[in-house]
């Protein structure tokens, strides 16, 4: 007796390795678990404006880098201008560039938003002690009296820029503090302060999303490291963290806009919420990523649209062996319920139930014609697989002319299946008489009606084509079903004269 | 309560299907050798070969053209049996009681007519009652004398004695008697009678009918524990025998009484049905156990079955 163990090792790795990759494919590539599931997208519109002055213009525009939301497609229009998309030192930036440029120039870059959740700013890596900030004489003492004091009352970086931000946001504020800032924004000063304390801090431009608003303008945050992550702050209300609509245009901590040979630039935004499909919304992420690996997406739609059926036999399969196994079911054919199920897909249950019931009661009559022909087995067979084509086009014909659509559908029953039923069924009826063919016959269509049921759910659908691992479970519980020796549940019944009561 | 507790089943030894495929026909019954039983052609060839009484062979069919000679063949009979070769669950066996004037009747008294007679021998070669629908040969046996014995306790039909062995121990027995319920078959799940014996003597138990116990045949109103079954010791190293002969661990016979020819081996079957449990009124479970903990103790046939007689009887003999 070898050991069993090697076995229960691999349904395990099977199983921990389909839940694995389900779970991979939910968060990572945020595929929803759910279908029908719906997210909320933003399409943002930025327009570049400027008074060209004739000269060779170039305009350098920062682009949105926030990991909380995803890019789903972007694109510039700039008619008469060269332009790049760069990623590089700079952050990632549109340059246009034209050779004269006169009068009102408009540029345009837009851009479609998915939120991906992630709100955190996490470093890449441990930024450099900032330059302590040269304080004019004016206020060098005003700001070091401010930073000496709030210092002593603070425990941590972060504590200090947060006491720090409530001081410059006071209602009643202190005298220094009026005059810092009567020659410094609230921003640059909160900034300048942190990194003359050697904590490092930048500025980030902001964009608040409000459906349907337009000519919007960036919005300054400042954003403070504090032990791997950038906590954002704004120092025009006080307030800290990361507002739910605010999305970050613009890290790099230089100016968003750059124009060389144009004046009075400027740009302004405009927005528009939009529900879309979360599935659809991930696999256009994916794409854009080039990451689409086991997805079945890469295929084209018409073998897409095959796995969409091949892949839902599993779920037969796994319906037909726990009826059997576990309950005790018995079917004629191991498998005829799967593909009966998989024709109901097709039919929509009721007109597939009357309808095979129609071909099969119809056939039954004709094969007890045939059978008195004395024909083999084969030619009789044959017979019934061309007497049913033939019962299968009379049905739809007749369905057609009396203009009910559902009967069209009949044509999805496996020929060869329905054959080999009729057959089966006239040798029971002979040997073991109708009722017998009512209870195996039944006992099939019922085991079909529940294979159709669990396969033509629309979240099982979803998730046996969008989470390739969950075939891997169902492979291990099949396994481990095979390994079942327990009683089946009728066998309960069965040997209940054997429990002794 | 419609359901037994698993708890009770199993305490009471009784053996399920799934179980029973795993633990016992899967581990004890090499895949090699199911032919041997699968294909009764083959079992008979065996038997015959190991000294073991069967049925008289009358002929085969292999050929769809070979089927116009089965009158010639049949012609000096009183009865025969055609039978698939390699048929399951007693299907597509036609029983021809009665041949008079190439009229031929079924026991029920029924004519049947030559070309019924070609289609069904055609269906058998077609595969029609074969495992998987795979082509067959018909064999033609000579008709069972019945032993009288069992008159009264079988309506129109086949009785016949299943002995289930495992390792070479005959551990189980039953006989199964024909009903009008169930056609003259003695398929129990059609409704024949079974009637659980005493390992040790033959005797009946305990007797059921679609699963439930009854105390006189449906038909006949004979007290159905009453029964003894004749050439038991024959019966019982017969069975015994065909362990070694077919090789398989668990096994199920199936035998019939013949008047002149006295125990005949019908069947051999790879995959023995549970109700023998029901029958007998207790699992088999504890048996099976019991045989599988004597390792590796080499007996004789005679040394198995005295042995199965004092271990597995209801009621032991010293």
């Amino acid at each position: 007796m070898h050991s069993r163990k090697p076995f229960y090792i691999l349904v395990a790795l099977l199983f921990l390795a389909g839940v694995a990759a389900s779970i991979y494919r939910g968060i990572e590539h945020n595929v929803p678990f759910l279908p029908g599931k719906q997210v909320q997208s933003w399409a943002v519109d930025a327009k570049v404006s400027f008074q060209g002055v004739g000269e060779a213009t170039e305009v350098t525009f920062s682009l949105p880098s926030d990991p909380a939301f995803e890019i789903l497609v972007e694109n510039a229009t700039s008619p008469g201008y060269g332009l790049t998309i760069a990623d590089d030192e700079l952050g990632r930036h549109a340059t246009w560039s034209t050779r004269t440029a006169i009068g009102q120039q408009d540029l345009y870059y837009k851009v479609t938003l998915v939120p991906t959740g992630k709100n955190e700013i996490v470093a890449k890596n441990q930024p450099a002690e900032p330059l302590p900030f040269s304080w004019p004489a004016t206020e060098k003492a005003a700001a070091e009296q401010i930073m000496d004091e709030i210092w002593s009352r603070s425990a941590t970086n972060l504590s200090f820029a947060q006491q720090l931000n409530q001081s410059i946001n006071a209602s009643e504020r202190s005298q220094n503090i009026e005059l810092l800032l009567s020659g410094n924004s609230p921003a640059s000063l909160f900034v300048n302060m942190l990194n003359s304390k050697g904590i490092p801090a930048q500025k980030v431009n902001g964009l608040f999303l409000e459906d349907q608003r337009r000519r919007q303008q960036l919005t300054t945050f400042v954003e403070v490291y504090h032990q791997g992550e950038w906590i954002l702050f704004n120092p025009a209300d006080g307030t800290q963290g990361r507002p739910d609509n605010l999305m970050i245009w613009d890290r790099t901590g230089k100016s968003t806009l750059d124009v060389i040979g144009g004046v009075n630039s400027q740009v302004t935004f405009s927005m528009l919420q939009d529900t879309r499909s979360a599935l659809a919304t991930s696999i256009d992420v994916l794409k854009n990523k080039d990451a689409l690996d086991f997805s079945l997406y890469q295929l084209p739609l018409e073998e897409q649209s095959l796995f969409k059926g091949i892949l839902l036999i599993p779920i037969g399969v796994l319906m037909v062996v726990f009826l059997r196994v576990i309950i005790g079911i018995k079917t004629s054919g191991t498998f005829m319920p799967v593909l009966i199920a998989l024709a109901f897909i097709q039919t929509t249950l009721l007109t597939g139930l009357i309808g095979f019931l129609l071909i099969v009661a119809f056939g039954l009559m004709i094969r007890s014609y045939l059978s008195e022909l004395n024909l083999l087995l084969i030619s009789r067979i044959s017979a019934v697989i061309i007497v049913v084509i033939g019962i299968i086009g009379l049905f739809t014909l007749l369905s057609y002319k009396f203009g009910l659509s559902e009967g069209l559908t009949i044509t999805f029953f496996p020929m060869i299946i329905l054959a080999w039923t009729i057959e089966r069924m006239s040798i029971l009826w002979e040997e073991e008489g109708a009722k017998e063919v009512v209870v195996q016959g039944g006992g099939s269509l019922f085991v079909a009606t529940l294979a159709y049921l669990a396969m033509s759910a629309t979240w099982v659908q979803h998730w046996v084509f969008n989470f390739l691992g969950i075939h891997l479970v169902i492979l291990a519980v099949v396994l481990l079903m095979g390994q079942y020796t327990g009683y089946k549940l009728l066998e309960l019944r069965r040997f209940r004269p054997l429990a002794g009561e | 309560m419609l359901f037994a507790r698993p708890k009770t089943l199993k305490d009471n030894g009784v053996l399920g299907m799934n179980k029973r495929n795993i633990d016992f026909i899967g581990r004890y019954n090499p895949r090699k050798y199911y032919k041997r039983v699968d294909d009764k052609l083959t079992t008979k060839q065996l038997a015959l070969a190991n000294d073991i009484a069967v049925p008289a062979l009358i002929g085969t069919v292999t050929q769809q053209h070979d089927i116009a000679h089965i009158p010639e063949m049949v012609n000096n009979q009183d009865g025969f049996v055609i039978k698939p070769s390699q048929g399951s669950g007693g299907k597509g066996i036609l029983v021809i009681t009665k041949v008079e004037n190439g009229h031929y009747f079924k026991p029920n008294g029924n004519e049947v007519t030559p070309s019924e007679i070609d289609r069904h021998v055609s269906n058998i070669l077609s595969g029609l009652f074969s495992l998987g629908g795979k082509p067959d040969v018909a064999i033609v046996e000579g008709l069972i004398q019945f032993d009288p014995v069992f008159d009264g306790y079988s309506f129109e039909g086949v009785p016949d004695i299943r002995l289930i062995v495992f390792k070479g121990f005959p551990i189980m027995g039953m006989l199964r008697l024909s009903t009008a319920a169930s056609d003259g078959k003695a398929n129990l799940h059609q409704g024949a009678v079974g009637v659980g014996l005493d390992i040790a003597t033959g005797k009946g138990l305990h007797a059921v009918q679609f699963d439930r116990p009854i105390e006189l045949h449906p038909d006949t109103d004979k007290k159905l524990i009453d029964i003894t079954v004749p050439h038991w010791d024959t019966l019982l190293h017969t069975a015994s025998k065909a362990y070694e002969m077919s090789e398989l661990g668990y096994l199920g016979t199936d035998m019939v009484l013949d008047q002149k020819l006295g125990p005949l081996l019908l069947e051999l079957n790879a995959r023995p049905g549970l109700a023998i449990q029901i029958a007998n009124g207790q699992g088999i479970l504890p048996r099976l156990r019991h045989v599988e903990q004597m390792k590796n103790k080499s007996m004789s046939v005679e040394e198995r079955v005295a042995y199965a007689k004092k271990h597995f009887s209801n009621s032991p003999v010293a």
